[in-house]
């Protein structure tokens, strides 16, 4: 070939190259990947960032999150609207003036057959994961669009972390307008503005609930690298969100009867009983709808001490002197639940990722 | 290798005329347990030249792709794509090359212009380079008007036309394309591949991936038979046409019936060793001959009052290696070749 004699000064042109790019501050190969995000220039974007924005627009315009959007903010108000209208009823549960508007948030119980607000989220939180995530991968799969991504010069995590991000920004977007709609609904009902305490907790409780969305999410991503249709990635989320926020508490009834069981003549004070209790609430902790829902009662109600307040004995109550917690105090309280939330949606996602990276690029 | 790793700036650069190889690959093999999609695959694309690689669907020639893209790791032996390593530096060697798969998908929500926008992002091409070269590009594949379409209102002739834009976004010194042809009408046909011919001849290496050998033979330069994940045969057209053509030849006829009195006449020219009706075209004789007896046949068949209708030697135009090596192996794939 004629190719041959010209190849030289091509691959002198290169040697060249590579000369310059041994100087002190040349990239090591194996950085490849820093490289391509900082070392070259400002306009060169790490890729799971365009990924990212493409996905978050995609997502912001799409209907499937304007009716989240309109759906929870609905729920939210005619919570809040109930709450604020039953609050001179609730005045006596409310600690102190300092937490009224948190009572609005959490009240602690039903009324009027209305849920609380954090009830709403708790219950339809998972369903915003399971709406951004249940086709992520396997949709780009069937419009064929994959193989063609996964050719630009990107990295292939660069999808899978991008998709995670515009997900969880959406989510959080939706989380944020909600909340604005009913602390906006709140301050006119009320009449009063929520104490700098009271905005600490609640975006502390933000954050929690990102996390506990979050979890959910990276669970859709992992259906939807898994399965390769996408109803039935979002049938076998669906399904678990079902079996976790519907039958879950009578699963753990049953399993922790037959773990620990109760003696016929057992009092509320014997041991059995209070060990079949225990064993419940480390079962129902599997879950991690149990753990955000504790995480929230602590957050959103200073007054609490405890997450398990059907375990404290009379003895260990006596004495106590009725007051609030602090933030601090509280975060203290429900670390551990934080913890193993964020632990969770970390787990999920690395499956999600690591099965990802070894898929085969064609179906 | 390791000293290869391109600065990520040189994908910004319009791609400079080149000369020399642009793809290599030495024993390449991929295995998935048991089976072997492509066994130990030798393989030289030179800048400004067309290689196609046809075989029969199932061939391994998409694995083939992956592998030189870096989406795919190989089981053994070694690709080299513009002195890159793809196994090592996977978007190295994506800065370079244009991919435009086999059955390409676009955002179906998103119009033509929007998907090719997030392709040029997504090579870090500044918007004010872009957007020009978008819009040459619509018009250059022909889908100018279409651009603000949304794809789903798109022909699968019209996808394919925008994945070819989307291809040259980035303006690649290499081009892959798996089977660009499918889906497209006739007339579309010839214009892509003279499109893909106007490519190479600007200097770009152009590996092109197909079963529809008629189709893409007259533009490729070099091709390889690609069968069972083994290249068969590779050169150029008229080389591998003169290789099929060595040894005894055979000669298609159609003459005025009855065949028998035609088979007669055609056995008495010197030459001939074998003169049997077709296994597929009952109307048809093959004749087989240790020389090129057609000017002989013809004449003598006048003479014998059965002048020919069709005269043809097989072996023309690689179809006696298709026959060889296609038929045997994907009666179905030829078939649809002959037909499209």
């Amino acid at each position: 070939m004629t190719g041959q004699a010209d190849a030289v000064p091509a691959a002198r042109r290169r040697k060249r190259k590579n000369l310059r790019a041994q100087g002190p501050d040349a990239p090591r190969p194996q950085k490849a990947a820093a490289a391509d995000a900082t070392d070259s220039g400002p306009r060169y974007r790490a890729g799971w960032r365009i990924i990212a924005a493409k996905e978050f627009a995609d997502h912001v315009g799409s209907w499937r999150f304007a009716i989240l959007t309109i759906v929870l903010a609905l729920a939210g108000a005619a919570a809040v609207y109930t709450t604020a209208g039953a609050i001179k009823d609730l005045a006596p549960n409310a600690s102190g003036n300092e937490s009224i508007f948190l009572l609005l948030f959490a009240p602690g119980q039903s009324i009027n057959n209305v849920p609380p607000f954090t009830s709403f989220i708790t219950f339809l939180g998972p369903l915003l994961g399971i709406a951004f995530g249940f086709d992520a991968i396997n949709g780009e799969r069937s419009e064929a669009t994959l193989p063609r991504l996964l050719a630009q010069p990107i990295y292939r995590d660069d999808v899978v972390n991008g998709k995670f991000v515009a997900g969880l920004s959406a989510i959080a977007l939706i989380l944020a307008t909600v909340m604005f709609v009913v602390s906006a609904l709140g301050v006119i009902q009320l009449g009063i503005w929520p104490g700098a305490q009271d905005v600490l907790r609640l975006l502390v409780w933000f954050i929690l609930t990102v996390a506990y969305i979050g979890f959910w999410l990276a669970f859709a991503l992992l259906c939807s690298v898994a399965l390769r249709r996408a109803a039935t990635s979002a049938m076998l989320a669906l399904g678990l969100w079902l079996v976790l926020s519907v039958f879950f508490g009578l699963i753990v009834g049953v399993l922790a009867n037959f773990l620990s069981p109760v003696a016929p003549d057992a009092t509320n004070q014997s041991p059995d009983t209070i060990a079949n209790l225990q064993m419940q609430v480390n079962l129902s902790r599997l879950s991690p709808n149990e753990l955000y829902t504790e995480a929230t009662s602590i957050m959103l109600n200073p007054r609490l001490r405890t997450v398990t307040p059907g375990l404290v004995t009379n003895d260990q109550a006596t004495g106590t002197i009725p007051g609030l917690l602090s933030l601090e105090q509280s975060m203290l309280v429900i670390w551990p639940q934080f913890v193993t939330i964020i632990a969770g949606t970390m787990i999920a996602f690395g499956v999600a990722y690591v099965a990802f990276m070894r898929q085969e690029v064609r179906a | 290798m390791a000293v290869a790793e391109a600065p990520a700036e040189e994908s910004v650069q319009p791609a400079a005329p080149r000369s020399g190889v642009a793809i290599r690959a030495r024993g390449l093999t991929k295995k998935y347990g048991d089976f072997t999609a492509v066994d130990k695959l030798d393989l030289a694309v030179n800048h400004g030249e067309i290689y196609g690689l046809l075989g029969p669907n199932g061939a391994g020639k998409t694995t083939t792709i992956l592998m030189l893209l870096g989406l795919s790791e190989p089981t053994a032996g070694t690709a080299r794509v513009l002195d890159v390593d793809p196994a090592r530096n996977p978007t190295g060697v994506k800065r370079q090359v244009g991919y435009l798969p086999d059955n390409v998908g676009f955002y179906s929500g998103m119009t033509g212009r929007q998907n090719l926008r997030y392709t040029a992002r997504l090579n870090r091409i500044p918007k004010d380079v872009a957007e020009p070269r978008i819009d040459s590009l619509l018009s250059r594949v022909g889908i100018a008007d279409a651009g603000d379409k949304k794809v789903d209102t798109y022909s699968r002739g019209m996808r394919q036309r925008l994945g070819l834009a989307d291809v040259l976004v980035k303006e690649p010194s290499i081009i892959i394309l798996d089977e660009p042809t499918t889906a497209i009408d006739p007339t579309g046909v010839e214009e892509v591949l003279a499109l893909v011919r106007q490519l190479a001849d600007e200097g770009a290496a152009i590996l092109l991936a197909s079963h529809l050998l008629h189709q893409v033979q007259q533009v490729c330069d070099r091709v390889g038979i690609f069968v069972s994940g083994k290249l068969v045969a590779s050169g150029t057209t008229d080389k591998l046409a003169a290789q099929a053509g060595a040894g005894p030849i055979s000669i298609e006829i159609v003459a005025a019936p009855p065949l028998e009195v035609v088979r007669q006449a055609a056995l008495k020219v010197s030459g001939v060793t074998k003169v049997e009706p077709d296994t597929r075209d009952k109307h048809m004789l093959v004749v087989t001959a240790n020389r090129d007896v057609r000017a002989d046949l013809a004449r003598a068949l006048v003479e014998a009052g059965h002048p020919p209708y069709h005269l043809r030697r097989r072996g023309d135009e690689l179809d006696e290696i298709y026959r060889r090596y296609f038929v045997a192996n994907d009666t179905a794939g030829a078939m649809y070749d002959r037909t499209g």
